[in-house]
């Protein structure tokens, strides 16, 4: 790997942030001077760059980070409400598909079919195909919450899964994690940072994975980190995430509450199916003793059976799709808390340095040591970061609930519309019967 | 049934209002040579509370219910006339369809609407006070009339001219009729139901038909009433949707109103449910009246084999009453008698008393022969006259059920619709987030 990942945002004139926080971002390498830029899509606000100077053209990773300024001034002047990243300007597409069951001698698992599309130079080829598993999964995650802890990371679906309750190799339950774990590649796909990360590169290119790789480092820094950042008391967050924290506590909530609804609703639309069953069989049943009447009655019990097929998709469907994207969002709700929670911490830690240190000047003169100033670019950026990534996690939510209540509306309305025509074909058939009663009656 | 008249004005009346607070009438059924309701219309318009003493001196509350008639001539006339009225209360509709059952036991009577609420799914109360189960029964009592007022046969019934037309007194004239004498006896009924030999094929296939109705229509309105009551459920808990969505808003910037919006399209459809079950409640109030018409047309097979049985007793009766006679005239006992054995023991009568005896039994021959008589033209009369009504019958169920099922589709599309309506609605806020 050769590409340095941005470093996330400088703040004016200063030097770029110490290698502690992020070791294992470049496999080792050193890293590139000067500052780089990034971009965030956060079309309505100011787009936080440098203090305009260009970027040092050596590393390829600041040659699209200078592309992706270019594109944020033509994002700028587009449709301020799309804040996906425009489809001319994305150069970088993910699928997951395919699932297939492996059984060896040790395991059973599911691996799924990877595929990548991608102009960016940080790749060797423009294409990729590869079989990842869900462990796989997680190891990026974990990787890119390591390296990017000033970022959101996506959340991944649920981990364990209890054997004897859900079938881990049912169609239907590969299904809905297959789309999740689509849907969160997409994410780190999309997000400006993260899909310049090399683990992300690794993981769409590598033939194998080799996750054992700078392991023994994540171990000492998670410690380090810990060092640093623990035993700092926390300070009152700013007004501004606050407001972000409260947010997230009552939206969460919120979801828990629609959850539990939509719960509620399968669970009432089951047991209307069980009654609506047998009350099509009544009407079959009747139809047998009746001469006149028994195709009347066979039509109602037929149309019965048709509102109980639509009534069966509605409710898997609600089930199926609904549920786990209200879910995912809860989780991601967590991410987000988790983030908050780190940025108090880095905000502590230099605000505890601070402290420290001033007490020192007053002692003995010695100027702010350079450690303080670190941390103060530290905070300056995590907040920077985060304020990008919340704008970005909020339109988002935004386009994420739009189709997700849309879609429910859609299979709502799909269900009346099936019932609908049952009955109408039962008027048809009545009223094509009268017709015929009434010619056979005249001649 | 005569209940989808919804406020239709009877005639061209402009200001009728009583007419107008109650349903006009359709006339369903209506016979050839009915003469009853070709003279006037008939309608139960309105229904009161009561209060006053009943049979042990206690108070009660009951519910009147207001008879309305008009002359057909002042109808297509177009005469202002006000209508003339009474009110009845149910006990008197049951007196009149007994004494009905009673009097012409080969007709298939028109049922009462039901004496309790059943069949109730939870949000119906089973309060006979309750204003729609009055309003319901009022629509019911005056379909009873429009049937029983339209049959070839029951709408010439002076009782029944005298229900409609005098309040007063009317109680007294129909127990002068004595129709209580000649009903007949449950355990009667049951004993021919166990021993009578040779009855009519067609009317057992029609009373096994009976129980066949009885049997689905049941089943059908409890599972309807489930099915209701589930129904319900999954309607009501979209309210839910309502309050967190709005809930929700109150944090959401630019998804608020969209959000608010929404939720209250989904209390609408919560709301919705509440019509969509008290209108089925009219699908389901035909159901009962079949119900309880399969209990009149076992009736009439009963009758059916009540009247053969009397016929093959009678029959046997005088098979046996002449075979004593044989025995007596020529001394010869074929059978077992007590007399032959006292005969035997004690010796022969004097001539003087078998002549007595023998008298006797010409006599009763004679009478029995008469019996037989009367009996057979009793059983066939009511044979010929109850296959004509079972016939009648028939076609009006066939009729009425297939179009109440028509109804039951249109009431369901008609719910589709307002569903589709109330979700494009919704979505149209979904899609403005």
């Amino acid at each position: 790997m050769s590409v340095a990942a941005p470093r996330g945002l400088a703040s004016s004139g200063q030097k770029p942030i110490a290698e502690v926080l992020h070791p294992l971002a470049a496999a080792e390498e050193p890293l590139s001077p000067g500052p780089d830029v990034t971009v965030d899509d956060g079309g309505d606000q100011e787009a936080v760059l440098t203090n305009g100077t260009p970027v040092e053209t050596s590393s390829p990773a600041s040659a699209s980070s200078l592309f992706n300024r270019l594109q944020l001034e033509d994002d700028l002047e587009a449709d301020a409400r799309d804040l996906y990243v425009s489809t001319e300007t994305r150069d970088l597409f993910v699928t997951v598909d395919d699932p297939k069951k492996h059984v060896s001698t040790m395991e059973t698992y599911i691996t799924y079919r990877v595929s990548t599309k991608t102009t960016r130079i940080e790749f060797d080829l423009p294409e990729y195909c590869v079989r990842r598993r869900y462990q796989d999964f997680d190891w990026l995650r974990i990787k890119l919450e390591d390296s990017q802890p000033t970022h959101l990371i996506p959340p991944l679906p649920e981990k364990f899964v209890m054997k004897g309750v859900v079938d881990r190799f049912s169609e239907e339950f590969v299904e809905t994690r297959m789309k999740a774990l689509d849907k969160f590649l997409k994410r780190v796909a999309d997000h400006p940072v993260l899909s310049f990360n090399p683990h992300l590169n690794a993981f769409l290119s590598a033939k194998d994975l080799n996750k054992r790789q700078g392991l023994a480092l994540l171990t000492k820094v998670g410690e380090s980190v810990k060092q640093v950042a623990g035993g700092y008391k926390l300070r009152p967050r700013p007004a501004e995430f606050c407001a972000m924290g409260e947010y997230l506590d009552t939206f969460s909530q919120k979801l828990g509450t629609i959850d539990r609804i939509a719960q509620r609703i399968i669970k009432e639309q089951s047991e209307y199916l069980t009654e609506l069953r047998e009350y099509g069989t009544v009407y079959s049943s009747w139809a047998g003793s009746e001469e006149e009447l028994r195709r009347p009655l066979e039509g109602v019990a037929s149309s019965v059976t048709t509102c109980c097929g639509a009534l069966e998709d509605l409710s898997e469907n609600m089930s199926q799709d609904f549920l786990p994207v209200l879910r995912e969002y809860v989780l991601y709700i967590e991410s987000m808390k988790n983030v908050l929670r780190k940025r108090d911490q880095s905000q502590a830690e230099y605000e505890g340095r601070l402290e420290a240190a001033v007490l020192r000047k007053q002692e003995d003169r010695t100027p702010l040591p350079l450690e303080v100033e670190k941390c103060q670019d530290k905070v300056e950026c995590f907040n920077a970061d985060l304020k990008a990534d919340w704008e970005r996690w909020q339109s988002n939510k935004r386009q994420d609930f739009k189709q997700l209540l849309t879609g429910m509306a859609d299979k709502n309305i799909n269900y009346y519309e099936k019932c609908q025509s049952g009955w109408e074909s039962l008027i048809t058939l009545l009223q094509d019967k009268q017709t015929e009663d009434k010619t056979s009656e005249t001649n | 049934m005569a209940e989808d008249g919804r406020d239709e004005l009877l005639g061209t009346d402009g200001d009728s209002e009583p007419l107008v607070a109650g349903r006009s009438l359709r006339h369903k059924g209506v016979e050839q040579g009915c003469s009853l309701l070709r003279r006037m219309e008939i309608c139960v318009a309105e229904a009161e509370k009561r209060s006053g003493r009943n049979t042990v001196n206690m108070q009660e509350i009951f519910t009147v219910y207001l008879i309305e008639t008009r002359s057909m001539e002042a109808v297509s006339e177009g005469h202002n006339s006000a209508p003339d009225s009474l009110w009845r209360r149910y006990s008197e509709f049951e007196l009149l369809r007994s004494y009905l059952i009673v009097t012409y036991p080969h007709v298939v009577v028109a049922p009462l609407p039901e004496k309790r609420a059943e069949f109730v799914w939870h949000k119906l109360s089973a309060d006979n006070m309750d204003p729609d189960f009055v309003e319901r029964r009022r629509v019911g009592l005056e379909n009873f009339l429009v049937r029983v007022a339209s049959h070839s046969v029951l709408s010439n019934d002076k009782i029944l001219y005298h229900f409609l037309t005098e309040e007063h007194g009317w109680r007294e004239v129909v127990y002068e009729t004595g129709f209580q004498a000649k009903a007949e006896s449950r355990l009667r009924a049951l004993s021919a139901t166990f021993r009578v030999r040779n009855t009519d094929k067609r009317f057992m296939d029609m009373k096994h038909y009976s129980d066949e109705l009885q049997s689905h229509t049941s089943q059908l309105l409890r599972a309807r009433a489930r099915v209701a009551d589930r129904l319900y459920g999954v309607f009501k808990v979209h309210g839910n949707y309502g309050r967190v969505f709005s809930e929700w808003s109150a944090i959401e910037k630019e998804m608020g109103d969209g959000l608010q919006s929404a939720g209250h399209h989904m209390d609408a459809y919560a709301a919705s449910i509440d019509d969509i079950l008290e209108e089925e409640e009219h699908y389901a109030d035909q159901l009962k009246e079949y119900l309880s018409y399969a209990e009149a047309l076992r009736a009439v097979c009963r009758k059916h084999e009540l009247t053969q049985f009397e016929l093959e007793m009678a029959s046997q009766d005088l098979i046996s009453k002449k075979q004593q006679r044989e025995e007596l005239a020529t001394g010869i006992v074929r059978t077992f008698s007590f007399k032959g054995m006292t005969n035997k023991l004690f010796g022969q009568e004097a001539p003087e008393q078998r002549e007595a005896r023998l008298k006797l039994l010409e006599e009763l021959i004679a009478e029995g022969e008469d019996t037989v008589k009367e009996k057979t033209v009793e059983c066939q009369e009511h044979v010929e006259r109850a296959w004509v009504d079972m016939q009648r019958f028939e076609e009006q169920k066939d009729k009425d059920l297939r179009e109440a099922l028509i109804n039951y589709a249109v009431m369901q599309i008609s719910m589709c619709k307002k569903g589709i309506q109330v979700w494009s609605n919704a979505k149209e806020c979904f899609i403005k987030m």
